[in-house]
């Protein structure tokens, strides 16, 4: 385990949570979702963050987008406070959000349109290259609703991944696809991440995976949701779930983790 | 070939016994004209220009007050779902008025624009704009968050936000206002045509309150009859399409 502010990498601060607290008030009283998150993540590291369920994972991500506001500290990108969301901080939702309006060719270049300086015949060309790469090129012409699950959570992933955002903020975004296709995608984003380098925040409950995808590992407790601790994963890419380093690490942060479970957690190792 | 078959037949049928029963002297035919004379009437009248003329003429009034009544509709709709302000004023007059059907408008638009193509206008207006509005409204605040979020962080805002996403994850909502706003227009101005002479022009309806003054059940009814061949043709023309896009894109069920 290492302390906050101790990075690996040399590289300058893209991302700084600072004293970031949030509660939500319903008519069912309110609930604490974060504590006093501090958090420093820099250009081009991959950045996962583990805790159980309802420990305001995705609200913390949600705040980084932009899409909500803390209650009190802040988030600054690039040095600069986040005001609101933005297409330098791009957002794979749990839900595919796909658009239904659109065919899926349509919803890949969507992004695409919003960046300035292509022609159409480029945009196409990337989007073609995603498609491919999630392994839905011969479906660019289908209709959302004639997709399945793991179909439309590749597509969005494909959509978010076009316009090579400098930083990626991903929440859960493989949960509902079915463990094969899961290990593919594993590969696959590590590949373009290689390729493409970019800051990605990973939310996820799956410590396998978040030992697998990313080189530091945040660790954070249920409610309030507060950093707990980080690991470094500095093991070589591309790197397989299944191998024994990963399992390794896995369990070191499992262990570290298990007092900070709350009785109806979900978060289990290589599930 | 085999979808058309059962509605002609079907048709032809009902034209058949109809004739026959008239041709039996069940009815005066005063009352109750055969439907060869209803084809017959058809037939003079397209042939000296009569109907086409005022086809045209009803036409020109629907199409007119409905774009009017759209392009104020779509906007309101859109402003009473963005700000609570005008929710608690646009969209209380707009939930009032829409409950209003708009012939009872006649009365005041004569007295304001007097027998003019206006007061036509104002009518069908009023009939069309207030569904229209509605249904924007409630098509906007039913678009899911997660929608304009994805958008968002994908760097659409303001204008792009509204024209490519909100607009269109609405356009299923927005539809049938705009079909209810067509049917509301249609049925106000027959009200109008039939209940107000207007000398600029004489429509489907004015048609039909002649046939009446005269007597002439073949004309009454032929009238009847170009009414609902517009309606229908308005229906598979206009907004077919766009519900054929809907079903296909939607997924939802296949008409």
């Amino acid at each position: 385990m290492i302390g906050p502010g101790q990075t690996a990498v040399a590289a300058p601060v893209k991302l700084a949570i600072e004293g970031v607290s949030k509660t939500f008030h319903t008519r069912h009283g309110s609930v604490h979702a974060l504590e006093n998150v501090n958090l420093q993540i820099r250009e081009g590291e991959f950045v996962c963050v583990v805790g159980p369920s309802g420990c305001g994972k995705t609200t913390l991500l949600n705040i980084i987008a932009g899409l909500e506001t803390p209650d009190t500290g802040r988030v600054l990108a690039d040095g600069k406070p986040v005001t609101g969301a933005g297409s330098d901080r791009l957002v794979l939702f749990q839900e595919p959000a796909l658009f239904p309006w659109l065919d899926v060719m349509g919803n890949v270049l969507f992004g695409l349109k919003l960046k300035p300086n292509l022609t159409a015949k480029e945009r196409r060309e990337v989007a073609e290259f995603y498609l491919r790469l999630v392994g839905l090129e011969k479906f660019m012409h289908a209709n959302i609703h004639e997709l399945s699950g793991g179909m439309k959570q590749r597509v969005a992933l494909a959509r978010a991944l076009a316009p090579n955002p400098r930083v990626l903020l991903m929440d859960e975004p493989f949960g509902s696809l079915d463990a094969l296709t899961r290990e593919q995608l594993y590969g696959d984003l590590q590949a373009i991440w290689q390729k493409r380098p970019k800051t990605i925040v990973f939310v996820t409950h799956n410590v396998r995976e978040a030992a697998c995808l990313g080189d530091r590992v945040v660790l954070l407790s249920a409610r309030p949701g507060r950093v707990r601790g980080q690991f470094h994963i500095p093991l070589p890419r591309p790197r397989d779930i299944n191998s024994v380093e990963v399992a390794r690490h896995s369990a070191e942060i499992i262990h570290a983790l298990k007092p900070h479970l709350t009785p109806d957690t979900e978060a289990v190792a290589g599930e | 070939m085999k979808r058309w078959l059962p509605p002609i037949l079907f048709f032809a049928a009902l034209a058949g016994a109809w004739e026959w029963l008239v041709r039996q002297g069940v009815w005066p035919r005063a009352i109750v004209p055969a439907p060869s004379e209803v084809v017959r009437y058809l037939v003079t009248a397209v042939a000296d220009g009569t109907l086409l003329g005022a086809t045209g003429v009803t036409l020109r009034r629907l199409v007119l007050g409905y774009l009017i009544g759209f392009g104020f509709g779509l906007p309101a709709g859109v402003l009473i779902a963005r700000f609570r302000f005008f929710r608690h004023t646009l969209g209380l007059l707009a939930l009032g008025l829409q409950s209003l059907p708009s012939i009872c408008w006649a009365p005041l638009a004569l007295l304001w624009f007097g027998q003019t193509e206006t007061a036509m206008a104002f009518i069908v207006v009023m009939g069309c704009v207030w569904s229209i509005t509605l249904a924007t409204d409630a098509g906007v605040r039913h678009v899911p968050p997660i929608y304009r979020w994805a958008a968002m962080t994908m760097g659409s805002r303001g204008l792009h936000l509204w024209v490519h996403v909100i607009l269109p994850a609405a356009l299923p909502f927005i539809l049938s206002g705009m079909k209810q706003g067509w049917a509301f227009a249609w049925r106000s101005l027959m009200a109008a045509e039939i209940y107000v002479a207007i000398l600029t022009g004489f429509g489907l309806g004015h048609l039909l309150h002649y046939g009446r003054e005269l007597h002439a059940m073949d004309a009454v009814l032929g009238i009847m009859l170009v009414i609902i061949l517009v309606g229908l043709a308005t229906d598979k023309l206009l907004f077919a399409p766009l519900e054929r896009f809907i079903h296909m894109r939607w997924g939802t069920e296949r008409a």
